[in-house]
């Protein structure tokens, strides 16, 4: 594989324009305040499929437990939030006001220790990412350390994902149980809920999110991401280089695992609750079909993948309440079938080709395209 | 989408004028309903979905996922109740039109569509909601964009809002008035209580046991134990009852755990017909799944049963298997389902308008005479009045109704004492 020579070419910068001027002018500009928020969700899940385009596409770690590190860093933040929501004022109802009300309501006379430091945001901010990662760097060292990889590391990232929605509901005073945390109202006296402030906050993660983009094309096409290739490839002849491949494994899962929790806190400041149904099986698999739709080895695909899916989520639910899995699951089965390589095979199997034949351009990286898929899922995204 | 069938919707109509023509219904008609429809311009000063000729109401449920099984009484029942709104003339001269979502079991997407419905559509009402999660989830949209919400689930209380009209029980009117019968009836003095790990069976069995404990002479509890949702391995609670040999298993056990719990307490060689069992989980919905040969002999505690016998029930019973077909069986939630668009219709004409918080103002006091259950009449907190009564379960799926309160129970979703 032919990677290219400095951090950015510019295909690449071709295609982050592309990306920024879609989420940053075309949709705010196009879409009502009721549409873009639901774009604003959608584009959190996407953090979580960048995180997979670099730990699977490229490491060639298949986590399905991603769902995991979503909630943590989304149960941050609305632990943070609900803690602010729970003034001793709001709560003069409960027996013990100044608590949240699920735990008053499970006769909990005080708040659980680990809640305490989420009084505060910026220490909210440090462990929205810090406990993800640690988490990752656990579960990675204890794995790759005995060598555990492929389907054996897939399953046990799924039942971690399955025991933590087990613990949260399980445990439902001190975590809110299956309701999870709600009726989250403001950000440090900001209220949340209003149009304007979705507004903001869609923009905010929107730059995050292209932040963090720029930070997986960084990694990728460092030294460490051409080590990561060569890991997916042939995990032997790395090591026998002298390469220390457990330690790259566990960076990449890290990396993974930050990108997924601050989407899981963009989500809970833009939808308003975390609930236990975005940590589990379901969730953790949906975020590795939005990768696989967008193509895994590309990290714009990721971005038009999850929104495309999601937008024919919405759409076909709304249109046919009773039949849309069934459709949903045919969209699935279509693109696996007949485009394994996803939105972004399309782009460069299809697309790409002809528009270089009109504009003579030559590519520098056919590995990695995906880049203009813009025009294609902007078209079917509304 | 919402789809009107002709055929079926003139089958209805011609129906409802006979069951109008056999029982004397029309003092129940508004007096509004045939005269000339109130402007737009003076029903609807806030921009919702109302025209000259049609209202659009929302209903928001899981048609898809695990609790489509238990959501899909509760869509029929409406759509049930919008269509005989309409042959009687719709609200305020307008018909009311229908637009279905799907919550897919999933909460997070309630909330995105119930604000769909809110901010797009403009609903002037939404039907909807089943789970304690997804109202969670769903009341923090309903509140801001001022919406109205007719949730028909028993559940656990600890909640009142402006804009939710509770059709269904909350937890003090389903259990007193059944733990009262049980000791003086029975002379029941031990309990042990069973259920799935969540907010309503724990809230459920709290208050539960401060009654036994604090407001009964001599009576006890005597084990307490949770298992999580869908949890199918029942064996060692039941060695335990087995030990403990409670007068009463009071259990409020709930979706496909309840299929594995019967069957096993069955094959354990507990007989229901020599010991008491009370659930506040088990309507005919249930029982569809688990057997009726696997739980005669258990009492539920419910506001309504299929088996009801009043002639506002037979109707409604009549009318619904017509529409869904007759093998259907009607739970409680169905029939809480059904009183929301006639609550909704009976406030906007008492309000004259469309307006939320005219509706949300006009609630108090609204009375539904043909409510299959008997009576109801929603109280200021927004939650209904309504009895409490125990069936005894049949072999045949249905229950037999040993016990009705003698009064309407009040609603008290923040009990004092119970807490």
């Amino acid at each position: 594989m032919k990677t290219a020579p400095s951090y950015m070419d510019r295909k690449d910068l071709l295609a982050l324009a592309v990306v920024a001027a879609l989420l940053l002018v075309v949709f705010p500009l196009a879409l009502d305040g009721f549409r873009l928020n639901l774009v604003g969700k959608y584009l959190t899940y996407a953090f979580v499929a960048v995180g997979l385009v670099m730990c699977w596409g490229y490491g060639g770690i298949l986590s399905l437990g991603q769902g995991l590190f979503f909630g943590l860093g989304g149960y941050g933040m609305a632990m943070y939030l609900k803690l602010e929501a729970s003034s001793v004022e709001n709560t003069k109802i409960q027996s013990t006001p100044g608590i949240p009300d699920f735990m008053d309501w499970n006769q909990l006379t005080s708040l659980p220790w680990f809640w305490e430091p989420f009084h505060y945001f910026i220490p909210t901010l440090f462990l929205i990412v810090l406990v993800p990662v640690a988490f990752a760097l656990l579960i990675g060292s204890a794995m790759f350390k005995r060598r555990v990889s492929g389907v054996y590391f897939a399953i046990i990232t799924q039942a971690l994902a399955a025991i933590a929605t087990i613990l949260i509901i399980g445990q439902q005073g001190y975590t809110g149980g299956v309701n999870g945390i709600t009726d989250l109202r403001t950000l440090m006296g900001w209220d949340i809920r209003t149009d304007s402030a979705k507004f903001v906050l869609y923009f905010v993660n929107a730059v995050l999110l292209i932040g963090v983009v720029c930070c997986a094309m960084f990694v990728r096409d460092s030294k460490l991401g051409r080590i990561l290739v060569a890991m997916r490839e042939k995990e032997d002849r790395v090591r026998f280089s002298g390469y220390s491949v457990a330690n790259f494994q566990i960076f990449v899962f890290c990396l993974g695992a930050a990108f997924a929790a601050i989407g899981g806190a963009m989500f809970t400041l833009q939808v308003g609750f975390m609930s236990p149904s975005l940590v589990g099986i379901v969730p953790s698999i949906e975020m590795v079909i939005f990768c696989a739709v967008g193509g895994r080895l590309s990290i714009f695909g990721a971005i038009y993948g999850t929104l495309l899916v999601n937008y024919a989520k919405t759409s076909l639910s709304e249109s046919f309440p009773e039949l849309w899995l069934l459709g949903l699951g045919g969209l699935f089965i279509a693109v696996v079938l007949f485009f394994p390589n996803g939105l972004a095979g399309i782009w460069r199997d299809y697309v790409q080709p002809s528009i270089d034949r009109v504009f003579k351009l030559r590519s520098k990286d056919p590995t990695d395209p995906g880049h203009d898929v813009a025009k294609a899922a902007a078209a079917a995204a509304e | 989408m919402a789809e009107h069938d002709e055929a079926g919707h003139s089958r209805l109509r011609r129906q409802i004028l006979m069951g109008m023509a056999a029982a004397p219904l029309a003092g129940l008609l508004p007096k509004t309903a045939f005269a000339q429809a109130p402007a737009t311009s003076a029903v609807n000063t806030t921009g919702l979905a109302v025209t000259d000729t049609e209202v659009t109401v929302g209903i928001l449920h899981s048609a898809t996922g695990t609790m489509a099984i238990s959501e899909t009484g509760s869509i029929q029942a409406e759509k049930l109740a919008i269509e005989q709104i309409n042959a009687m003339g719709g609200v305020l001269g307008r018909k009311i039109k229908f637009i279905q979502e799907d919550g897919a079991s999933d909460w997070p997407t309630f909330a995105e569509k119930a604000k769909k419905l809110l901010v797009q559509d403009k609903v002037a009402a939404i039907m909807g909601c089943w789970t304690s999660a997804s109202r969670k989830a769903v009341l923090p949209v309903i509140e801001q964009y001022n919406g109205m919400l007719y949730y028909p689930t028993f559940y656990e209380g600890l909640e009142q809002s402006k804009n939710v009209i509770y059709t269904g029980q909350e937890a003090t009117q389903q259990i007193l008035e059944s733990l009262n019968w049980v000791v003086k009836e029975k002379g029941a003095k031990t309990f042990y209580f069973i259920g799935s790990d969540y907010i309503w069976p724990r809230t459920s069995n709290k208050i539960a046991r401060k009654h036994i404990e604090n407001f009964m002479k001599g009576t006890k509890v005597v084990g307490e134990e949770y298992f999580p949702l869908g949890h199918t391995q029942f064996n060692s609670v039941i060695n335990k009852l087995k030990l403990t040999k409670p007068d009463v298993i009071f259990t409020d056990v709930v979706g496909g755990s309840n299929v594995a719990f019967y069957k096993q307490l069955k094959a354990a060689g507990i007989n229901l017909d020599k010991q008491i069992l009370m659930t506040i989980s088990v309507t005919e919905d249930e029982i569809d799944g688990i057997g009726g040969e696997n739980i005669a002999g258990a009492y539920s505690c419910m506001k309504y049963f299929q088996s009801l016998d009043n002639p506002n029930n037979k109707e409604f019973v009549a009318a619904f298997k017509k529409m869904w077909g007759e093998k259907t069986v009607i739970g409680d939630v169905t029939q809480a389902a059904y009183l929301g668009p006639w609550l909704w219709k009976m406030t906007v004409e008492k309000a004259g308008s469309f307006d939320v918080d005219k509706i949300a103002a006009a609630s108090d006091g609204i009375e539904f005479t043909k409510a299959p259950e008997g009576y109801v009449k929603i109280h200021a907190n927004h939650h209904l009045w309504s009895k409490t009564r125990v069936g005894l379960a049949q072999k045949d799926g249905q229950f037999k109704v040993v016990y009705e309160s003698p009064d309407l129970i009040e609603p008290n979703p923040f009990p004092k004492g119970y807490q």
